[in-house]
């Protein structure tokens, strides 16, 4: 909401300034957005009358007018303007005048006629984005008198980002009750007398759905002048709050509104057949708004309609059908009040959101109608003219909200805030908010008022006295509670400690979105059921992921696009699975990478990486837990089929994957080289072995080396297997150092070397108990792999 | 001395002066000391002498060899000398070029300021809990005071999967899973992933939160205010300047904003602080009675604080990064900044 500060002072005016008075409503929690001038810097300009006007003898376009701007002689001023004519009134810029844009104004020549100024419209002067002609002052603007004088805008305009629960705070009154309450000063209420009664026609008004509309106030007015011109200081007014000027009857309604914070309507009454009803609407009921927009209603809207037809949205928007023009006589002047809970989120289902719903959503006070009803009548009586008829009420007493009393305990105070407040302070703060107080010897008893939605419990009391005591005043404390020792698990890896370890073998983190483009991630896991968005922010961000890939490879490719030919990137975060129905978030680890080993380097030849190098990282990573782990050989739709290992723990469980991306997928995506990817579960990958210490052998542990012919078609891991499944005591470690295809070894078969660690507790080993083992060693691997030593 | 032991001292003498490397000295030293060398061939000889003549003739070769001898250390000492030299003119390098092997990357700045929150708040003993991102509307809304229809959801912009799911919107779900499972004394911290349906300059549809809460018996206003006060200070490393403003959520009673003096332009007022010389930088308030009664503790035995602050826009402050869409674009150039 935006308020003019000169119109929120004239209702309290404490003797601070605009800046002090903005840290007030910013730090009382009304939170103050922005500060503007309420017009754009100009000077030399003064309310001008037009007093005679001449055509320009060689523009048909031009008039030579003289104009009276309070000096002895009138000016010369030559105006292009269409509605420029006799006896107008219009801010004239003298000569040395300067505009907003700096632009200055100098005697001037017009096709041979001089021109000692110029008359403005509101676009020269800022004060409006487009004009269609001079800005037309009232018949009675003091002539000669500075023009920023005559409308007062040396103002600011302040610009509120008000919390939902501060609804009293939408309107100058609410705003300026609060300024009183922080400078503990007194304010002045709009006056509205009681306008009399001229006529004694009225509607028949029918309330269908008391529960929504406890209350409804209506009054015709006769013979209204919907052609008046809405006073100038209206219309700044208006202006300053950002609303444009629409004709005396819909301003005098957006000022009410502004003023006290009522919402009204105005409907054309020619134009109603019949009585006013509040009533829910029909299955499929339809109604024009005044937007023009077309809505098809259902039974928990509510609407005003009359014996034909729905004629408007309750509370949110009137209706085309029903609209006031400047042919409008006779208006019916609709004041009510809806309850919160029926007109909340009914707008936004609509698309809509007004100034008039946003304030019933959050609450109206329900005590304001008659008054809003009057003030209104009485400024479309003095604007626009006409008779006022007799009000028409319908109130279900019952449906109005009841103010409960709230119990406040002195003690709780301090407990809450941590410092206690004198008895008088609180009284004080309270009553000044409108609050019924009545003491109480261990506390106080308060009535909130009308307009206050948002005071039902203990806690909001505290919180109001928090807030007018101010939160900056209420003591720090440092923290003092209970503490217990955390525990250190150590069965379970810290993630953070495996992102570490990435990050210092040379890998970026990266943080992607978790919701993809169904392409990637239809192309990445074509199999797996996606969980979708209803409400996506557009189609690249639809789905959520099934595998942290499609985010690496969007990323990826966002960095080979720009030059960059070497990537490594890892992210953690949650996969979302759906599987039989139910939905699973999974914690992962994956990561990519593409281009060169190493980065450039004069020491190292340039080398791609392969699927070994990534293995080594994965390898570092189960390092960190002492799990054993095996890499098995697999098939997976997004990676090459000789290419791919799946990750099992020791009971075989899969733990994620490793591999180069297929191919097709790499064309597919626009990769111009390999890439690599891996993805881990956490939540298995963090398993940590807690060490168990063995005691270390005195003896020398001896090596022997065995070079294995054995076909292409065994692995390297079912060798090491079958070796660790003798059982052998003394073996203590195997490790493959070279593999060798080629001269000497069969088409078909290749050559292992391995080398075997053995070492007992008790003894050094001799050569005849090292022999026996190696023989049994052979035998075992002749058996399973068909391995032969190698001559 | 003998002539004949004379000369061959003189031409052992001149064959060492013209040796050159240690392989020569070695071929001289054979030459005259080996198991034929001409010394040793000399000391043969002297069996075949008369006892008398055959000690002075010993005393006047062993002189000869002891002079060659002293000789040929010498010559061996020089060339060892200048084979070392020459080893290390040879073995000298650059050590100004770089380093070989792999490079250490960077963790994101966002994980950064997640570890240094934490890492805080860990010290005065908060527990880290996680929670789920696709999270059901009782969790994300209505165990938190937020009823359907309630105008605060507006505040929230919502992703759906189905009338009752949702993409968490703000990291206090976990405080009410928390509450569920754990009962009071609590003092848990909550990181991690929310989103809402806005994107633009300034907004993306993901980014990260910390929730925090504090549950006990007589937790105060100014316990919470205390808390945040040291965060704050710790955080930026610096003595900044805090206020606390009157706010609004649904879940807290009494709420409040956090502003901070403008780290950038030390509050004098800049295009980041929109001249007024704060920042906002978390909400935070009391937890409110009735997310209390959702969660089954009695609000008249416990009290509590709860707290809530954007990760990305801390890390801004901190590293003075202008554009929020750069957290989430992954431009290596902008990672290794970080690193």
């Amino acid at each position: 909401m935006q308020i003019s500060e000169a119109w929120l002072r004239s209702y309290v005016n404490p003797a601070i300034s605009t800046e002090d008075l903005v840290e007030q409503l910013t730090m009382a929690g009304l939170e103050v957005d922005s500060v503007e001038p309420a017009a754009a810097k100009f000077s030399g300009v003064v309310v001008g009358e037009v007093l005679s006007m001449q055509q320009h003898p060689d523009a048909d376009r031009l008039r030579v007018c003289q104009v009276a701007v309070g000096e002895e002689e009138p000016l010369q001023i030559v105006c292009g303007a269409s509605n420029v004519r006799v006896g107008l009134k219009i801010p004239a810029a003298l000569i040395g005048s300067v505009l907003p844009g700096d632009f200055k104004i100098k005697k001037s020549k017009l096709r041979g006629e001089e021109s000692f100024g110029m008359l403005c419209s509101e676009k020269e002067l800022g004060l409006a984005a487009d004009a269609n002609g001079l800005m037309e002052l009232a018949i009675d603007a003091p002539v000669g008198v500075d023009f920023r004088e005559y409308l007062a805008l040396d103002d600011s305009i302040i610009e509120l980002d008000l919390t939902p629960n501060r609804a009293d705070c939408l309107s100058v009154e609410g705003l300026a009750r609060e300024v009183a309450v922080l400078n503990k000063m007194d304010w002045l209420t709009t006056q509205a007398g009681n306008i009399p009664v001229s006529h004694q026609d009225a509607l028949t008004v029918s309330v269908e759905a008391p529960e929504a509309c406890p209350r409804y106030l209506g009054r015709l007015i006769k013979d209204v002048n919907a052609k008046a011109v809405t006073p100038l200081w209206m219309q700044e007014r208006l202006r300053r709050s950002g609303l444009r000027s629409l004709g005396p009857l819909v301003d005098v309604t957006n000022y009410v509104l502004l003023e006290l914070g009522q919402p009204l309507h105005v409907f054309d009454a020619e134009k109603l057949s019949g009585g006013i009803t509040v009533r829910w609407a029909k299955t499929d009921e339809c109604v024009t708004l005044l937007n023009n927009q077309v809505i098809k209603l259902d039974q928990d809207a509510l609407v005003i309609a009359d014996d034909k037809q729905a004629l408007a949205l309750a509370g949110i928007m009137g209706g085309n059908d029903s609209a006031v023009n400047d042919q409008t006589q006779t208006v019916f002047l609709e004041c009510a009040f809806f309850s919160p809970q029926n007109i909340a989120g009914k707008a936004r289902r609509f698309g809509l959101h007004t100034d008039s719903s946003h304030r019933f959503e959050r609450g109206v006070d329900a005590t304001l109608q008659a008054r809003a009803i009057e003030r209104a009548t009485q400024l479309i009586v003095d604007i626009a003219g006409g008779g006022a008829g007799p009000i028409t009420e319908v109130t279900a007493k019952a449906a109005l909200p009841q103010r409960q009393p709230v119990f406040l305990r002195r003690l709780r105070i301090e407990t809450m805030l941590g410092v206690a407040l004198a008895d008088e302070l609180v009284a004080d703060i309270f009553q000044r908010l409108g609050m019924t107080v009545q003491s109480q010897a261990d506390g106080w008893q308060i009535i909130p008022p009308g307009f206050r939605f948002d005071i039902a419990i203990e806690a909001d009391l505290i919180e109001e006295l928090a807030r007018v005591y101010g939160y900056n005043n209420l003591p720090n404390c440092s923290l003092l509670m209970r503490s217990e020792l955390s525990q250190a698990t150590e069965a379970v890896l810290d993630i953070d400690r495996v992102k570490d370890l990435l990050v210092d073998r040379g890998y970026q983190e990266a943080i992607t979105y978790s919701f993809v483009d169904e392409e990637i991630q239809r192309a990445v896991a074509p199999e797996t059921e996606v969980i979708r968005l209803k409400n996506p922010i557009s189609s690249e961000l639809a789905v959520m992921r099934t595998t942290l890939w499609c985010g690496l490879l969007k990323a990826a490719l966002y960095n080979t696009n720009r030059q960059q030919n070497r990537v490594r990137l890892f992210e953690t975060g949650l996969r979302f699975i759906k599987k039989d129905g139910a939905t699973h978030q999974q914690k992962m680890l994956a990561g990519l990478v593409l281009g060169d080993a190493y980065s450039e380097q004069w020491g190292e030849k340039p080398r791609k990486i392969d699927f070994f190098d990534i293995k080594a990282d994965i390898q570092a990573i189960f390092a960190l837990t002492g799990c054993g782990i095996q890499f098995s050989s697999a098939q997976h739709s997004a990676l090459h089929p000789g290419q791919t290992a799946e990750i099992l723990s020791p009971d075989r469980e899969n733990i994620g994957w490793l591999g180069m991306l297929h191919p097709n997928l790499e064309k597919q995506l626009g990769f111009d080289t390999q890439v690599f990817l891996f993805e881990l579960d956490q939540d298995l990958l963090l398993n940590k072995r807690i060490p168990v210490f063995r005691s270390l052998s005195k003896y020398p542990s001896v090596r022997r080396d065995l070079a294995l012919i054995v076909k292409e078609d065994v692995s390297a891991s079912e060798l090491i297997d079958c070796i660790k499944s003798s059982a052998e005591a003394a073996l203590q470690d195997v490790n493959i150092f070279d593999i060798y295809r080629g001269k000497g070894v069969e088409e078909g078969s290749k050559s292992v070397a391995l080398s075997l660690i053995m070492q007992v507790d008790t003894q050094t080993l001799t050569d005849s108990e090292i022999d026996a083992i190696v023989s049994r060693l052979l035998t075992l691997l002749d058996n399973e792999m068909n391995a032969k030593l190698r001559d | 001395m003998s002539a004949i032991l004379e000369e061959i001292l003189a031409q052992a003498l001149q064959e060492l002066a013209a040796v050159n490397d240690l392989n020569q000295l070695d071929k001289v030293r054979v030459h005259y000391l080996g198991k034929k060398g001409l010394f040793t061939q000399r000391m043969k000889e002297l069996g075949s002498l008369d006892p008398e003549q055959r000690r002075s003739a010993g005393q006047i070769i062993n002189q000869a060899k002891d002079q060659f001898q002293q000789h040929l250390e010498a010559c061996k000492e020089r060339l060892e000398d200048v084979a070392l030299a020459e080893r290390l003119a040879s073995e000298r390098i650059d050590v100004t070029l770089p380093g070989r092997g792999q490079t250490v990357a960077g963790l994101h700045p966002v994980t950064t300021t997640l570890r240094r929150i934490s890492r805080i708040f860990a010290s005065v003993g908060f527990k880290v809990v996680e929670g789920p991102e696709i999270e059901d509307d009782y969790h994300n809304f209505e165990a938190l005071n937020i009823p359907a229809h309630h105008p605060a959801r507006a505040m929230h912009d919502t992703f759906y999967f189905d009338a009752h799911t949702v993409l968490r919107t703000h990291t206090s779900p976990v405080q009410i899973r928390t509450m569920e499972s754990e009962k009071p004394p609590l003092k848990v911290i909550a990181p991690g992933r929310v989103y809402r349906c806005d994107s633009d300059i300034t907004h993306t549809p993901m980014f990260h939160q910390v929730e925090g809460f504090l549950v006990d018996a007589d937790v105060s206003f100014a316990d919470l205010k205390g808390v945040i006060y040291e965060f704050l200070r710790a955080f930026f490393e610096k003595n900044i300047q805090v206020r606390f403003r009157p706010s609004y959520f649904p879940f807290t009673e009494p709420s409040a904003e956090v502003d901070i003096e403008c780290v950038i332009c030390n509050g004098e007022g800049c295009r980041v602080c929109s001249q007024t010389g704060w920042l906002e930088v978390m909400g935070c308030g009391m937890i409110h009675p009735e997310v209390f009664k959702a969660v089954n503790i009695d609000s008249e035995k416990y009290s509590g604080f709860a707290f809530g602050m954007g990760v990305e826009r801390l890390a801004m402050l901190r590293y003075g990064i202008n554009d929020l869409r750069l957290f989430f674009e992954n431009d290596l150039k902008f990672l290794e900044q970080f690193n």
